[in-house]
């Protein structure tokens, strides 16, 4: 999956329809498969970005080897009873609903009634203190968000910035990793991935609510239903992918930004991709074991292997493919944590003209408004610190070229000459410039799927 | 490039884990994978079921959301074992074309959480009354037998009335049968009209574009017995009053989908992601186009993170922006330079060219009335012609004689204006200025200014003039550029020296001391906004909004952001012009509504009443006023308002017929015609006589005289008392005589009214029932007499349509309604039964005086020529009903028959036709189409005997679609040929080729429907373009419904002279503390307690539509679970609050309780408690009062602005939600201060 943050209104419909579909149950009430962060800020569960502290993921040996962050497995069989990085209830949030009867029933007294809150958890009255989505657009300001782990790690010249006030959204599901850390956790081998699709999945048999899971996954996006006792998490609706329906969160997503598409991989590969030295050098990494569906080397041995011809076909049609291979636009979300995630992002672009403006450029010509990207809203730096171990190079890369489409297309809105040297000037054509608008702009429901 | 598990550069773990592991595979009978990291599965998938079974479901049914969002957006309901499960969207709009982004998947969060209320434990699910008035009505009933008589006992025991009364809003709820709520509810209306009057029966019920079917049902009862529906659009401040002065159109805007075609869009106070969030990915989408997005708003607000430049002005400035821009595109595009197709544009479709006449005033002139054929007439000494003194004049550029060009409102009403109401210039050009023209001399102009801190003072400017006849006379666009001081050779007056010169008005520099935005930003904003429309043939496009619009003036700041668009020859364009959204819904068949709904099938004219008005005059906010109504007066004003009370505003608006009030007069409407008829008098001669003698009075002159209180109140499809309800305070005391948080202090003596009667006690408790529908408890429900159950919107077949996208689509049932809730159509059917059976024993066959305002797109809008304020109480002149008073009707009421009436189609629709927009046609063969589809009523000796039957919502729907052009090709081509014989001009070819085409209600269900181009609106559809307004009169030339049928800068009534708004001009948001002694902004009490006064802000919220969701389990969960202040860190810092402390908000108007949220996107000085959270989510007692916390809207009140009351006069009159007294609320501001963090409940 792809999803397109630039377009991204923060609207959080995915989560609902798909907590809707999904999890709007005892044991679950506090569980979204899909949630929107408001960023910068703490996200949900609270600072899970922090695996200094969360211990999540996969880390890199001395001798080169992959480890879980959390301890060898080994370890992790040894230290099955007690969990200590294991997010409280309170990281994620106490859930809780209100004495709504009250409404209707209350008697004749000299006030209102009023439906008081009261905790799913506990059943008491309670105060209110922290949601599933509880610093949304920037809520709880300077105070919560000095705790958000990204932002801890970016230079002081971007605090100064943020004093500015930038904010974006980054809504969430299962990465589904090629190199899935959660899988490798489960002491009951109870987790797997699909070999057709990917999906990795919680065999609701056979889990034992050990938990590691959620501990081993870096993002925390498996879940434990206090209830079932079993742990939980995205499905990625495999229910309507296998009859080829997109995801719900997809297919509810308002701003349109979510793409789904087959990719072909190199699975011999993939520990050694996970497995590069410099974090850096991870999402050229995963981008290299994905393979060509147009070579014809590839699409034979994908033959060889049984993978059918419309499998085929729809990697070669692939919106995933095009965004993150083909326009080097999407880029994975904290290739660092070494799980080879799949569910890539294009960072937003943010003007606001009047910080370019006040690096010299003249934001009226429309050609210098990618010659000041490192001026926009949004500091480049916190981006990389998301998609790319820290490299500002790809996002900046990036934005040049989101920047570079819009300088183009003006020119075809108003009817003016094109100017090539503008897609020349970010490595691309016109033809796959204008192919990149369509994709993005555009975006039909069945190029988007 | 494989690698070995074991190989030592890369790999897992270490060995004695890899041995563990691969002793674990023996235990598994899945395959492991090399590496150990993956495990394969062959075969069943017995784990996945829990998920697969999740996901079935047995049926989907499109269906949507009833909310007045605009949205409109198509929904898949999933039902599964008979439950309705959760729903997502429909994506199968019909294609806009292959180049642009497509309408699915429209939704929004708050859309998808709706199927929760379905089985909520708020589930309204049985009906519910006030256990003592139950007790005291069924003891009264099985007293006296009869249920009428009951409820009449009741009534007239002031110490029984009183009780119920003070117990509303206070539990006690009980449960009761539907057919003694019904009884209750029919006996309560008609010892009201019995008693009263019908006009003292009211119903509100907004946007029936959300759910046109329910709408219609209940409005259709309400006017069928002679009742008054209120109004909403106005009354929600929603209403851009410049639109109707401007435009003289209600409000018509385009589709979301033609932002698309926008190369410059501005987001002026309209928070798109939030507001607009099906829509919003246009705009994202559009600057991948190349188009340049700015962002307008005092917040880092959500639309900003999209926006190329953000604009943070102060709240309530923006009108100065604006005329800053426009004193910089004046300048630059009109004096420095002349754009051939900014000038072309201005001469053919606005007022510019047209000349004024200059009154002299103190040695120098002020702008007077728009000169007029019968002007020209008087220096010939002829007779004036037809119309003569409602066409206006230009002057021709070749010839400089004057011309009086076709199309102004002198030709739409007239014999001899058939064939020429259209824009047609023919040979003539008009003459923009007459600067430096030969005959002309510069003189020294008077303007006022409201910018500064001290009060209102006088600009002296001056204009190029000369002598026409007796008269001096200037052109339009000479007064704007004296106005926006933009200095031309020659001219007296004093100017600003340039843009950087901050003393004068209007000039970049002067606006930034304002607004906070940077001079040099305003100007080049303004440059590339005019250069874009300039290069792109005007696609520049504001999209505007309540934040912006619901200020006391809104309407200057939206007439000084509608005079960039049309100096700039954006309006009519797709992809430019002005797009208003907030509260705008557009119900596309709008006849076919607007027939059934207002009972025009069976009886003329409906009572509608303008909202606003209503509530200030009945919940008693008139009586404390702090100021007088010249208060907000120009400098130069002639005396209009001195000694006026906004009271006496209100009923002398009435008086001259210039706005509809109900209840009418001091005396029931049914009795009026009875002692006419008693004495064999003319009841409308009857009642002139009264009028005059002084023995009747309007009910708006002494409205807390008990027989002038409304007395029975419907709300359905609506939370009054929990959303709209700006003093809702004084609601709770003065309406419904119960507890209220109330803390201000009556007008003192020397301001109270000068004609309207002060009585010395102000009444509590008017209302005899508040009833009201809602599949969920709301402030009403809780405070309303009797609650019947509703279903939702997942539950009933209706009809919706907005004007964001084309479509037209349907509500399905997924379910039937449950338990015992009932559709509204179902519910005003089963009231409209038991009250006939109740009327005909007590109400029988009566007349009634129906009184209606002088009505806009009628001959009543040229009954009172050049703008003037003609008392006949005060002034020389007779009350002439239709004239100068209201028109007076005689409506025949068979009040036992009012059920039959509601379902079935009446007879005029086929004798009088149906007109819109004065637009008259025959539906014959539809009236006779319905008839053969779902049957006539078989009702021997009653009127609806043989009538089409409207017994089913589904029927119902079916007559809206039929009726309406927009969903009829047929009607659509017979609509443009009525009017292209007025205008002159082909038009019906608009909608050739659709002759054909019937949408029905089946079509809506299957999939959304595309309307066809219909003279019920202005804007084309034609081969599929997206709709934008004003296209037909841009392309057709065919008039707008203005005095001088163009586009309107100047704006010539007396009232707007007095309110010194003839002109585009910036006023300030209004002085609370100068008004009402509230302390000023930024101080504290001074007693020691920590506090603060800020400005207070209610914007729309992300996680409800007003209150519909923000009781919703999934919203709060994301939010912060109750009621919420947002402030910047540093008012927080200073009264010493943190993130999510408990916070107190008071002023005069009441008290809030909710948390703070502490965020630097917030800027200094401003709070915003977001709109509409109510007090039944986790609002504690007051700290102030003791009593429970207040929702947003208790510390807000009406403030009424007088010129929103004009009538009489071309655009500026009356209809229903077209033009009225907007309730903004914007201007307020509050006391914060940090309570104790103990709350109780």
């Amino acid at each position: 999956m792809v999803m397109n943050l630039d377009k991204c209104i923060g609207c959080h419909t995915c989560s609902v329809t798909c907590k809707q579909a999904w999890t709007n149950r005892p044991g679950t009430e506090y569980v979204w498969f899909n949630n929107v962060e408001t960023r910068p800020g703490q996200g949900y569960p609270r600072t899970y970005q922090d695996q200094e502290r969360w211990l999540g993921g996969w880390e890199r040996t001395k001798r080169g080897r992959l480890r879980l962050k959390g301890g060898g497995r080994l370890r992790k069989l040894f230290s099955i009873f007690s969990n200590p990085k294991m997010p409280s209830i309170q990281d994620y949030y106490e859930p809780w609903t209100y004495d709504y009867e009250t409404l209707i029933n209350a008697p004749l007294s000299d006030q209102m009634p009023v439906a008081q809150p009261r905790s799913l958890i506990s059943g008491d009255p309670m105060k209110i203190e922290w949601s599933a989505n509880w610093d949304d657009n920037l809520a709880g300001g300077p105070d919560l968000i000095a705790d958000d782990p990204i932002l801890k790690k970016i230079s002081d010249e971007v605090k100064l910035e943020f004093e500015q006030t930038f904010m974006f959204y980054l809504p969430r599901i299962c990465e589904h990793c090629i190199n899935p850390s959660c899988v490798a956790s489960c002491p009951s081998g109870a987790m797997y991935k699909r070999s057709e699709d990917g999906i990795v999945l919680v065999d609701q048999d056979r889990c034992r609510g050990w938990r590691m899971c959620v501990s081993g996954c870096p993002y925390k996006k498996v879940y434990f239903n206090h209830r079932t006792g079993k742990a939980e998490k995205c499905t990625l609706c495999y229910p309507r992918i296998e009859v080829g329906l997109p995801t719900v969160c997809s297919e509810t997503c308002v701003g349109r930004l979510r793409y789904l598409g087959l990719v072909l991989y190199d699975a011999d590969g993939v520990l050694e991709a996970a497995s590069v030295e410099d974090p850096k050098d991870l999402y050229e990494a995963q981008l290299d074991i994905m393979l060509d569906p147009h070579d014809p080397a590839v699409v034979e041995a994908a033959r060889r292997d049984g993978i059918a011809e419309d499998w085929i076909s729809a990697a070669q049609r692939s919106p995933v493919y095009k965004l993150a291979k083909d326009y080097r636009v999407a880029l994975p979300l904290h290739p660092e944590y070494r799980t080879m995630p799949m569910v890539w992002y294009i960072p937003p672009l943010s003007p606001v003209v009047d910080r370019i403006r006040d690096t010299g450029h003249d934001a009226e010509d429309a050609g210098n408004l990618f010659g000041a990207i490192e001026a926009l809203r949004i500091p480049i730096e916190y981006l990389a610190e998301l998609f790319t171990a820290g490299d500002p190079a790809p996002v900046d890369a990036v934005l040049r070229k989101l920047a570079a489409m819009r300088s183009y297309m003006r020119d075809v809105n108003l009817g003016r000459d094109t100017r090539p040297e503008i897609p020349a000037g970010v490595g691309m054509t016109e033809e796959s410039l204008h192919a990149m608008y369509r994709l993005l702009a555009i975006a039909k429901y069945e190029d988007r799927y | 490039m494989t690698q070995g598990a074991n190989d030592d550069t890369t790999g897992l773990d270490g060995a004695v884990s890899d041995l563990l592991l691969r002793t674990g595979r023996y235990f598994t009978r899945s395959e492991v994978g090399d590496h150990l990291r993956t495990v394969h599965k062959r075969g069943g998938r017995g784990g996945d079921v829990f998920y697969r079974d999740r996901w079935s479901h047995d049926k989907v049914v499109r269906s949507t959301h009833g909310v007045n969002c605009t949205g409109s957006c198509s929904w898949k309901v999933y039902v599964k074992d008979g439950i309705i499960t959760w729903e997502s969207q429909e994506t199968d709009y019909p294609s806009v074309g292959p180049d642009r982004p497509e309408y699915e998947p429209r939704g929004c969060p708050r859309g998808a959480a709706f199927s929760w209320y379905t089985y909520s434990p708020t589930r309204v699910r049985y009906p519910y009354a006030r256990g003592v008035l139950v007790e005291m009505f069924r003891e009264a009933k099985a007293r006296l037998g009869d249920p009428v008589d009951a409820w009449s006992d009741i009534q007239a025991d002031p110490e029984r009335r009183r009780r119920y009364q003070k117990a509303r809003g206070k539990g006690g709820l009980i449960r009761i049968r539907w057919e003694e709520a019904v009884e209750m509810i029919a006996a309560a209306h008609v010892h009201a009209i019995k008693t009263y009057g019908p006009d003292r029966v009211a119903g509100f019920s907004p946007i029936p574009a959300m759910s046109m079917v329910s709408h219609a049902a209940g409005a259709r009862f309400i006017e069928l017995i002679g009742g008054a529906m209120t109004s909403f659009y106005d009354w929600y401040a929603d209403l851009p009053v410049a639109s109707p002065q401007v435009f003289g159109d209600q409000t018509d805007v385009p589709e979301s989908g033609d932002w698309w075609d926008a190369s410059y869009l501005v987001m002026w106070g309209s928070n798109v992601p939030v507001t607009r969030t099906p829509d919003a990915h246009w705009m994202a989408e559009a600057r991948y186009r190349g188009t340049k997005v700015i962002a307008v708003s005092p917040d880092y607000a959500d639309n900003t993170k999209f926006a190329d430049e953000w604009l943070p002005a102060q709240p309530g400035t923006d009108g100065a922006l604006g005329m800053a821009m426009g004193h910089v595109i004046l300048r630059e595009f009109f004096v420095e330079r002349q754009v051939p197709a900014f000038s072309d544009y201005v001469r053919q479709y606005t007022d510019l060219p047209f000349l004024v006449t200059l009154t002299e005033r103190d040695g120098a002139y002020v702008p007077g009335k728009f000169v007029t054929a019968a002007d020209l007439a008087a220096d010939d000494a002829r007779e004036p012609g037809e119309g003569d003194e409602w066409k206006t004049v230009v002057l021709d550029e070749h010839t400089g004689t004057p011309v009086v060009p076709n199309g102004s409102i002198g030709f739409r009403h007239t014999e001899s204006g058939i064939g020429r109401w259209n824009l047609d210039l023919d040979d003539v050009q008009p003459r923009l200025t007459l600067h430096a023209e030969p005959d002309s001399t510069g003189v020294e102009l008077l303007l006022p200014r409201f910018d500064e801190p001290t009060g209102p003072t006088v600009l002296r400017r001056g204009v190029p003039a000369r002598r026409l006849g007796e008269r001096l006379v200037t052109t339009v666009f000479d007064l704007m550029l004296a106005q926006y001081g933009v200095a031309r050779d020659g001219l007296p007056g004093e100017w600003p020296t340039g843009y950087n010169d901050p003393t004068h008005p209007y000039t970049p520099a002067w606006q930034e001391e304002i607004t906070s935005v940077k001079a040099e930003t305003a100007a080049r904003i303004a440059r590339e906004f005019a250069q874009n429309a300039e290069e792109s043939g005007g696609r520049s496009m504001v999209i505007m909004g309540a934040g912006i619009c619901q200020w006391f003036h809104g309407d200057t700041t939206y007439r000084s952001i509608l005079a960039l668009l049309m100096l700039t020859g954006c309006m009519g364009r797709n992809g430019g012009g002005w797009a208003h959204y907030v509260g705008q819904e557009k119900c596309r068949p709008f006849t076919g509504w607007a027939t059934l709904a207002m009972g025009l099938d069976w009886s003329r004219p409906p009572r509608q009443m303008i909202g606003t008005a209503y509530w200030y005059t009945h919940t008693d906010q008139w009586r404390y006023d702090g100021y007088q109504a010249n208060a907000l007066a120009s400098p130069l004003a002639t005396g209009h308002f001195d000694q006026m009370h906004t009271a006496d505003v209100v009923a002398q608006s009435a008086r001259m017929g210039w706005m509809p009030s109900y209840p009418q007069f001091d005396r029931s409407p049914l009795d009026l015609v009875d002692e006419a008829e008693a004495a064999g008098v003319d009841p409308k001669e009857h009642v002139v006589q009264q009028l005059r003698s002084g023995q009747l009075g309007y009910a708006c002159e002494d409205p807390d005289a008990p027989e002038n209180w409304p007395r029975v109140l419907t709300v359905w499809r609506a939370n009054l008392l929990g959303s709209s309800s700006k003093g809702n305070e004084y609601f709770l005391r003065h309406l419904l005589g119960t507890d209220a948080n109330l803390r201000a202090s009556q007008t003192p003596e020397d301001r109270r009214p000068r004609d309207v009667t002060w009585r010395a006690e102000a009444p509590e408790g008017k209302l005899d029932l508040l009833l009201s529908m809602d599949f969920r408890m709301t402030s009403t429900t809780l405070l309303s007499d009797v609650v019947l159950p509703a279903a939702t919107w997942y539950e009933k077949h209706d009809l919706s349509t907005t004007d964001m996208h084309p479509y037209i689509h349907a509500f399905t049932p997924a379910i039937d309604p449950p338990w015992e809730t009932r559709s509204d159509f179902d519910t005003f059917s089963g009231i409209a039964r038991a009250f006939s059976a109740l009327a005909a024993k007590h109400l029988g066959v009566r007349k009634d005086l129906v009184a209606t305002a002088l009505q806009h797109d009628t001959p009543g809008e040229v009954a009172q020529p050049g703008g003037l304020v003609r008392d006949w109480r005060r002034d020389d002149v007779d009350p002439v009903p239709g004239r100068s008073m209201w028109g007076l009707a005689v409506v025949e009421r068979d009040y036992a028959a009012i059920a039959e009436k509601m379902a079935t189609l009446g007879p005029l629709v086929d004798s009088l036709g149906t007109t819109t927009k004065a637009v008259t046609i025959k539906p014959d063969r539809e009236v006779s189409e319905l008839a053969a589809l779902g049957g006539v009523m078989n009702a021997p000796g009653s009127p609806a005997d043989g009538r089409p039957a409207l017994d089913t919502d589904i029927k119902m729907a079916s007559a809206i679609l039929a009726l309406s052009g927009t969903t009829n090709g047929r009607l659509a081509t017979e609509g443009f040929r009525v009017l292209e014989k007025r205008v002159g001009r082909p038009l019906h070819h608009l909608a050739e080729g659709a002759e054909e085409k019937r949408i029905t209600f089946p079509d809506t269900q299957a999939r959304p429907v595309p309307v066809i181009t219909s003279p019920e609106w202005s804007g084309s559809e034609t081969g599929g373009r997206r709709y934008a307004p004003f296209t037909v009169n841009v392309e057709e030339l065919k008039p707008w419904h203005t005095l001088t049928g163009r586009m309107h800068f100047f704006l010539d009534h007396d009232w707007m002279s007095d309110l010194g708004e003839t002109l585009p001009v910036f006023r300030p948001p209004l002085d609370m503390t100068a008004l009402f002694d509230e302390p000023a902004l930024g101080d504290g009490s001074g007693t020691g307690v920590t506090d603060l006064t800020v400005r207070y802000l209610t914007p729309h919220s992300k996680w409800s539509i007003h209150s519909e969701y923000q009781d919703n389990l999934l919203m709060l969960s994301l939010s912060r679970g109750g009621p919420t202040m947002w402030m910047s860190p540093a008012d927080a810092a200073r009264i010493d609050v943190s993130d999510n402390d408990w916070v107190e908000a008071v002023n005069r108007n009441g008290v809030v309780v909710c948390r703070a949220i502490v965020s630097h996107r917030m800027p200094a000085g401003t709070v915003y408690v977001h709109h509409a959270q109510e007090r039944t989510i986790d609002v504690p007692l007051t700290e102030t009062t003791g009593k429970r916390g207040g929702i947003h809207n208790s510390l807000t009140r009406l403030l009424v602005k007088p010129t929103h009351l004009i009538g009489g006069y071309a655009q500026l009159s009356f209809a229903f939600n077209y033009l009225g007294p907007t309730g903004n609320q914007r201007d307020e501001i509050t006391v914060v201060r940090r309570r104790s963090q103990e709350v109780t409940y």
